[in-house]
C-alpha cells in the first residue's frame, strides 16, 4: 500500500458460492486521478465497485481509503458515494429532497443543507428543475440530479457505475464532456465503470482492463491502446488485426516474425520472455495498415481488396491476403472523395513502422 | 407509481368500433349485480316499513329519523339525539382500525418477506397464505373461539408454559372481534403489499445506505413512502369489509362488541326485521366509507402536486 493512494486493493478476492468473481486484486488508484474499470459484463468489474462501495463483503483481501482500512465498515459509515446505473433516485422527492437528503443524514443545519444543495443544483445546471419530481425529467437531467446527489456530501471518493449507459449516444457523449469537467473541477477521485471502450479512452486517466475476474493491464489510455499487454486487451480495446506469428529472429529492439502464409513482419521488441521459435498473435491496428496499388518500399503484404465498408469519415476496407487469412484497413476520407481501389483489385497492403506488437498470449 | 394512476390510456382506433361489444357483459353484470341492488336499497330506505318485513310504498324520511333521533317509546316526545346507533358505527369504526393495524402490522413483514425471496419460490409462500381461505369463513370463525375460548389450547398453553396463571378471558372482548377480522381479512392486506414491494427497486435502499442514513431511516423515509400505495390499498380492503362484518363480532364478540353489520343483519332477519331502517344504516356506511375515500383521494391528488 502506498501513502497518498485514495483506494489501495491489496489481494481483494470475491467468491460467489464456487463462482470467483474476483482474484487477487490488487493495485492503487491515486488521489485526484479519473480512474476507470473497463470489461466486458461479467468481468467483475461491478462487483469490485460494490466492494468498495460496501454493497458486497470482501472473500478476502484489504481495502484502504486515503490508508484507513474500510471493508468491514457498512455502506453508510464509508465517505465515498455511488452514481448508480439507473440512477436509483427517490421517486416520491422533488430534485432539491434528493440531492440534500445525505446532507440530513449527517445532521447538517437546514440553511447549510440549502446552500450546499443551491450549489450542487447550479453545479450541474438545473437552477429550473428543483421542485420537480425525478419522473418529470428526462434521462439527461436525471443522470444530472444523481451526480449532484452524490456529490452533495463531498465524497473523498466518487464511485459510478455505468452512469451513461441509459442515455442515447448524442447525450452520451455531452455527458462525457461534463463528467471529466466536473472532475477537474470539484478534485474528487472518480471511479468509473463501463464496457464501453470509447467512454474509457476519452475520459480516464488510466485504465484498468478487466476480464473473467483478473485485472488484464492498467495504464493511460494511449499506452492501453497502443502497447496491449495481451491479446485480450488488444481485442477488447478498439479493432484489431490479431494475426497468428512465429518469431524467426530476435533483433536489436526488433522481433522478426513469419505469418502462417511465409510472409514476414517485423514487431519492437518488449519483454525478455520471447526467444526464436515463440508462438503468439501479431496485432495490427486497422489504421496502421496502409493500402497502395504498387508495391511501396520496404515490407508489404500482397493481397487482393475484399468489400469496403463506408463509416463516414472513414472506409474501412478487408484485404485477402491468401486463403483464410484478411487484414482489415481503415482510412480517413478525404475531402473531395478521391477515386478508391475496386473490390477484387490487387492491392498492397503496408504496417506502419513500429505500429505492429507480437502478443504471447 | 402513483403518477401513472392520473394518464389514462387510448385504445387505438381499429378496437374503437367492437370495444362497446366486448365490453357489453361487463356493464350488464356490474350495472345488474352491483348499481342496481345499491339503488334498490336507497329507494328502501326511504320507505315506509311493514311489521312482518318487507315494505309499503310510502316515502317518508322515518328510518333516517330513527337512527338519529329518539322521540321516546310513542314517538310524540321532543327529538334528543339517539346515541345509541351512532354508538354502534363508532364502536365499529374502531373494531375496524384495530383490525386494520393488527394486519398491516403483520402483513407488511409478511408481505415484504415473500417478495424478497427468490422469485421461483415466492408462488409457493403466497400459496401458504391462502391456504387457511380454503376452508368457509364461518369454520374459520369458529374455530378462531375454540381456540381462544378458557379452556382452548391457546388458553392451555400459555398456561402450561407458566406465562399466565389463570385463563385470559378472551372470547366476547373486542381484541377477540378483532382478532377474528385480522385473520378474515389478513390476505387482502399481504397482497397488495407483496405487488408493491416486489416492484420496489432495491437499489433504492443501496442508495440512501450509501447516502449514509442507518437500516430505519431507509424503511421510514425511503422504503414506507415509495409502497404506499400497496399499503393504502390494503388497508382500504381490509378497512371496509372490517367495517360491515358480522361474522366475527357475531360468533367471537358479545352484547359490548356489537357492530354495523350485526344491526342491518337483524333489520332483514326474522319477523322483528325493519327493512327501510336496515337499508339507512347501510347507505349510511356507504356513504361513510365513500367519504373516507373521497378524503385520501384529495390528499392523494395534493400531494401528487
Amino acid at each position: 500500500m502506498s501513502t497518498g493512494a485514495a483506494i489501495s486493493l491489496t489481494h481483494v478476492r470475491k467468491m460467489f458460492g464456487d463462482f470467483t468473481a474476483l482474484s487477487d486484486v490488487t493495485f492503487d488508484i491515486a488521489d485526484n486521478e479519473f480512474f476507470t474499470l473497463l470489461g466486458p459484463s461479467g468481468c467483475g468489474k461491478t462487483t469490485l465497485l460494490r466492494m468498495i462501495a460496501g454493497f458486497e463483503a470482501t472473500s478476502a483481501g484489504t481495502i484502504h481509503l486515503y490508508g484507513d482500512e474500510i471493508e468491514d465498515l457498512p455502506p453508510d459509515k464509508r465517505p465515498v458515494n455511488t452514481v448508480f446505473q439507473n440512477y436509483a433516485l427517490f421517486p416520491h422527492m422533488s430534485v432539491s429532497e434528493n440531492i440534500g437528503f445525505s446532507l440530513q443524514m449527517l445532521g447538517w443545519a437546514a440553511p447549510d443543507i440549502a446552500a450546499r444543495v443551491a450549489q450542487m443544483v447550479e453545479m450541474v445546471r438545473l437552477q429550473e428543475f428543483v421542485h420537480r419530481k425525478p419522473s418529470q425529467l428526462s434521462g439527461g437531467q436525471q443522470q444530472r440530479v444523481a451526480l449532484a446527489r452524490a456529490m452533495a456530501p463531498r465524497p473523498k471518493v466518487l464511485l459510478l457505475d455505468e452512469p451513461l449507459s441509459a442515455l442515447d449516444l448524442k447525450l452520451r457523449q455531452e455527458m462525457r464532456a461534463e463528467l471529466k469537467r466536473l472532475q477537474q473541477e470539484t478534485g474528487i477521485t472518480f471511479i468509473f465503470v463501463t464496457h464501453d471502450q470509447e467512454e474509457a479512452l476519452s475520459m480516464s486517466d488510466r485504465i484498468a482492463v478487466m476480464s473473467a475476474g483478473h485485472v488484464q493491464q492498467i495504464g493511460a489510455p494511449q499506452e492501453i491502446y497502443r502497447d496491449p499487454a495481451n491479446r485480450f486487451v488488444a481485442d477488447f480495446i478498439g479493432e484489431t488485426n490479431l494475426l497468428e506469428a512465429v518469431v524467426t529472429e530476435v533483433g536489436e529492439g526488433l522481433l522478426t516474425c513469419r505469418l502462417p502464409d511465409g510472409e514476414v513482419l517485423h514487431a519492437p521488441r518488449a519483454g525478455s520472455a520471447i526467444g526464436v521459435g515463440t508462438a503468439g498473435m501479431l496485432s495490427i491496428r486497422p489504421e496502421a495498415v496502409r493500402l497502395s496499388r504498387e508495391a511501396p518500399t520496404g515490407e508489404s503484404l500482397k493481397g487482393r481488396l475484399g468489400p469496403a465498408t463506408y463509416l463516414g469519415t472513414d472506409t474501412q476496407f478487408i484485404v485477402h491476403l491468401g486463403e483464410s487469412l484478411s487484414l482489415t484497413a481503415r482510412a480517413q476520407n478525404t475531402e473531395t472523395g478521391a477515386a478508391m481501389p475496386q473490390q477484387g483489385d490487387p492491392v498492397f497492403a503496408s504496417i506502419a513502422p513500429g505500429a505492429a506488437r507480437f502478443l504471447v498470449d | 407509481m402513483a403518477a401513472a394512476a392520473g394518464s389514462g390510456r387510448t385504445v387505438s382506433s381499429t378496437f374503437r368500433p367492437v370495444r362497446t361489444w366486448l365490453l357489453m357483459p361487463s356493464w350488464v353484470m356490474i350495472g345488474i349485480f352491483m348499481f342496481l341492488p345499491v339503488l334498490l336499497m336507497l329507494v328502501y330506505s326511504f320507505l315506509t316499513k311493514e311489521f312482518r318485513g318487507g315494505v309499503i310504498w310510502e316515502f317518508t324520511l322515518a328510518a333516517y329519523d330513527q337512527f338519529l333521533f329518539d322521540r321516546g317509546l310513542f314517538g310524540d316526545d321532543s327529538p334528543d339525539i339517539q346515541w345509541a346507533y351512532i354508538t354502534i358505527y363508532i364502536r365499529s369504526i374502531l373494531q375496524a382500525t384495530g383490525a386494520t393495524l393488527l394486519c398491516l402490522l403483520i402483513g407488511f413483514p409478511t408481505a415484504f418477506f415473500i417478495a424478497t425471496r427468490p422469485a421461483h419460490t415466492r408462488s409457493v409462500w403466497l400459496f401458504l397464505i391462502t391456504i387457511p381461505y380454503w376452508v368457509n369463513l364461518l369454520i374459520r370463525t369458529v374455530s378462531m373461539k375454540f381456540l381462544i375460548r378458557e379452556n382452548g389450547p391457546l388458553n392451555d398453553g400459555l398456561m402450561a408454559l407458566g406465562v399466565i396463571g389463570e385463563p385470559l378471558q378472551l372470547v366476547n372482548t373486542n381484541f377477540a372481534v378483532q382478532l377474528g377480522l385480522f385473520y378474515s381479512y389478513l390476505p387482502f392486506m399481504v397482497l397488495p403489499i407483496y405487488a408493491a414491494v416486489e416492484r420496489y427497486n432495491f437499489a433504492l435502499s443501496e442508495a440512501a445506505a450509501d447516502l449514509y442514513a442507518p437500516k430505519w431511516t431507509i424503511l421510514r423515509r425511503i422504503v414506507i413512502p415509495v409502497v404506499k400505495p400497496g399499503i393504502v390499498a390494503g388497508c382500504i380492503l381490509v378497512f371496509v369489509p372490517s367495517l360491515g362484518a358480522f361474522l366475527a363480532p357475531d360468533l367471537l364478540g358479545g352484547a359490548k362488541t356489537f357492530m354495523i353489520g350485526s344491526l342491518i343483519e337483524e333489520q332483514f332477519k326474522g319477523n322483528a326485521g325493519n327493512w327501510p331502517f336496515g337499508a339507512a344504516c347501510a347507505m349510511i356506511l356507504l356513504t361513510l366509507v365513500l367519504l373516507v375515500l373521497m378524503f385520501y383521494a384529495r390528499a392523494q391528488a395534493r400531494e401528487e402536486r
